[in-house]
């Protein structure tokens, strides 16, 4: 009683250690995060790009005037200049503005890329979860599928797919998310298949929990760090599968400008003007870099087994 | 040895009939039938010789049975006739399946190349700026989209500098056996393709060379007194080495599916060119026989990279 009474009124240096509280997981990542420059530097940078196409409209408005379909055929092909703010990047062949065209452009291709791995991790997350809690048959159908659907190049399944169905950017966006789940539910299922026998699970089981509530009370947020992990490269992913369909002209399709489909068109005046190639193409590489740096950095946040390394 | 080969060889029955299937069904639910397209404009057709010609093609049959006539055809190679080169469409596809393969391995040899020597330096040079430059290259060869890369290298090397040509396999007039002039069509399209299998090559074998360079046989190996370079190449390297064959089924993957775009942005008149084409022509037969071969042509290089891991580790064919 006595040394307790004195270490409230005076606590030492090693005894405020032991009375700080205590880090769950996720705040113990945040602190790693918080210290990892890199990895704050790619967040601060996917923020202000969302941000960026987030506002559009009012940017186009009040700091470009200019809509993203205006044209202006006195002034094609204008090299990158201050004078007028519209044509920062240049001017296309019809002398519409880059830069407008690039923030709209982003949100169709950020939105397809979130919305699209939205899709992908619930359905990738519930499948792997099931055949890996259930086993037998079902895992047996669940293995015969992805590894068929893995023999197959997903852009050859797209190509047809865009082709036959010339979907619009919302069909194309839950198609590309139904597409991509194998690589999440294979994980997912692993991961399952360890925890299912582990002693919280089964003393889950003797208390009379049923199969759905272990799966989404007890197994799910042991697994659901790594899948955040899963999630940053995952939409970086799509963001490129996108954006290489929409080149090749079967993605989003223009007028609606997508970072792909703003390469399409500079292809075909590239020794004019070089500087409209370089723009759209950079915006998704500095957007797809910037999650798979957040990825990696998650990883090394949240994955206990790195815990060692460094 | 013999045994693990023929289970693999089982297995691989059950995902082929998955893979025709898809195949199969994804073109058979499009939109219009194949005698629409293929009697479109002729105006002296009437709906009795329409049912006529479905009867004939056994398009009147139920789907499954229409799946079973589709699949004993394919047995025999014969995914039918282009709609628009009006031959076998299995033959217009393997004349364009050498070029692709000229691409591919040397995209291939371009990432073991380029890509493990990279991963091993970063690893012994551990925390050196020569290993922050290649990690940050890890990364960034797998965010560049492949194709703005091509363009890219096009204009500065092409265009620009006038150096290498920016299309094509082969100049036209040139000898088909000039092999400096393909060799300079090559090199941009097949650095364009290897460089996401560089980088992650680069990554697996950094975090691998790590990973063996920790282990205890290696510190007895330095503990024996050999020279540093003897336990590096030696000892540590052949085993780190183990991952190149695991990761060759993703490698080849990414292969066959960036092939497609990549052939696109260099006109290179391959498999993926031509399914391309086909695919926006609705040339069904094409984008059939094109699909079951490359999804073929992974199943069979899954079961070699299987089979190669269990010669190098042998722990893998008890499980």
């Amino acid at each position: 009683m006595a040394t307790n009474s004195a270490a409230i009124s005076a606590p030492s240096a090693a005894e405020a250690i032991l009375l700080r509280p205590p880090r769950s997981l996720w705040s113990n990542a945040w602190y790693k995060l918080r210290h990892d420059r890199l990895t704050m530097i790619a967040f601060g940078v996917l923020i202000l790009l969302a941000l960026l196409a987030a506002a559009a409209d009012l940017l186009a408005q009040n700091v470009f005037s200019y809509t993203f379909e205006k044209q202006d055929l006195l002034h094609t092909y204008e090299r990158p200049t201050f004078d007028p703010p519209a044509y920062l990047l240049g001017s296309d062949e019809i002398g519409r503005s880059q830069v407008v065209r690039l923030l709209y452009g982003g949100r169709v291709s950020l939105a397809v890329g979130f919305v699209a791995a939205l899709v992908n991790l619930t359905v990738g997350i519930a499948i792997g979860l099931t055949a890996g809690y259930l086993r037998g048959w079902i895992d047996d159908l669940f293995t015969w599928f992805v590894t068929t659907l893995n023999s197959i190049p997903t852009i050859f399944l797209l190509l047809i797919f865009a082709t036959i169905w010339q979907p619009g950017p919302v069909t194309l966006t839950i198609v590309i998310g139904l597409l991509f789940w194998t690589g999440i539910s294979l994980f997912v299922r692993g991961q399952t298949f360890a925890l299912r026998e582990r002693e919280f699970v089964v003393a889950a089981r003797t208390i009379g929990a049923r199969d759905r509530r272990i799966m989404f009370k007890h197994i799910l947020p042991n697994i659901l760090p790594l899948i955040f992990i899963l999630a940053a490269i995952d939409v970086g992913g799509i963001i490129l599968v996108e954006s290489a369909l929409s080149y090749l002209g079967l993605g989003i399709l223009p007028p609606t400008p997508s970072w792909g489909n703003l390469l399409t068109s500079a292809t075909s005046y590239f020794v004019r003007a070089w500087w409209l190639v370089v723009s759209p193409g950079a915006m998704i590489f500095l957007t797809v870099l910037c999650l798979y740096l957040i990825g990696d950095g998650l990883r090394d946040a949240l994955d206990p087994r790195l815990k060692t390394e460094k | 040895m013999r045994n693990f080969i023929l289970r693999r060889l089982i297995y691989a029955i059950p995902t082929l009939i998955g893979i025709s299937i898809i195949t199969f069904v994804i073109v058979r639910m499009s939109p219009g039938d194949p005698i629409r397209l293929f009697t479109f404009g002729q105006r002296d057709i009437t709906g009795e010789d329409i049912e006529r010609l479905r009867h004939a093609y056994g398009l009147d049959k139920p789907l499954p049975l229409q799946y079973v006539d589709w699949l004993i055809a394919l047995v025999q190679l014969n995914f039918g006739q282009s709609f628009i080169y009006h031959q076998d469409a299995f033959q217009l596809l393997l004349a364009r399946v050498p070029n692709t393969l000229q691409l591919a391995v040397v995209a291939l040899a371009l990432q073991l190349l380029i890509g493990v020597p990279l991963g091993v330096i970063a690893a012994l040079k551990r925390g050196s700026w020569a290993d922050g430059v290649i990690r940050v290259f890890g990364v960034a060869g797998h965010a560049v989209p492949a194709f703005w890369l091509g363009l890219i290298l096009i204009i500065v090397f092409a265009v620009q500098l006038r150096l290498l040509p920016s299309q094509g396999m082969l100049t036209v007039g040139k000898d088909v056996w000039d092999i400096p002039d393909r060799l300079k069509h090559i090199l941009l399209p097949a650095f364009v393709l290897s460089l996401t299998g560089i980088a992650n090559y680069s990554r697996i074998l950094r975090t691998e060379t790590l990973d063996v360079l920790g282990q205890d046989f290696v510190r007895t190996a330095h503990a024996k007194g050999l020279r540093e370079r003897t336990v590096v190449f030696v000892h540590a390297l052949r085993n780190a080495l183990i991952p190149v064959v695991t990761a060759l089924g993703g490698i080849l993957a990414g292969l066959v599916g960036g092939a497609l775009v990549v052939e696109q942005v260099f006109s290179w008149p391959g498999v993926g060119q031509f399914t391309f084409q086909a695919a926006i022509a609705k040339d069904y037969p094409v984008v059939q026989a094109a699909t079951m071969f490359v999804s073929v042509l992974l199943v069979i290089s899954y079961l070699l990279r299987d089979i190669a891991y269990a010669i190098v580790d042998p722990r893998i064919k008890a499980g």
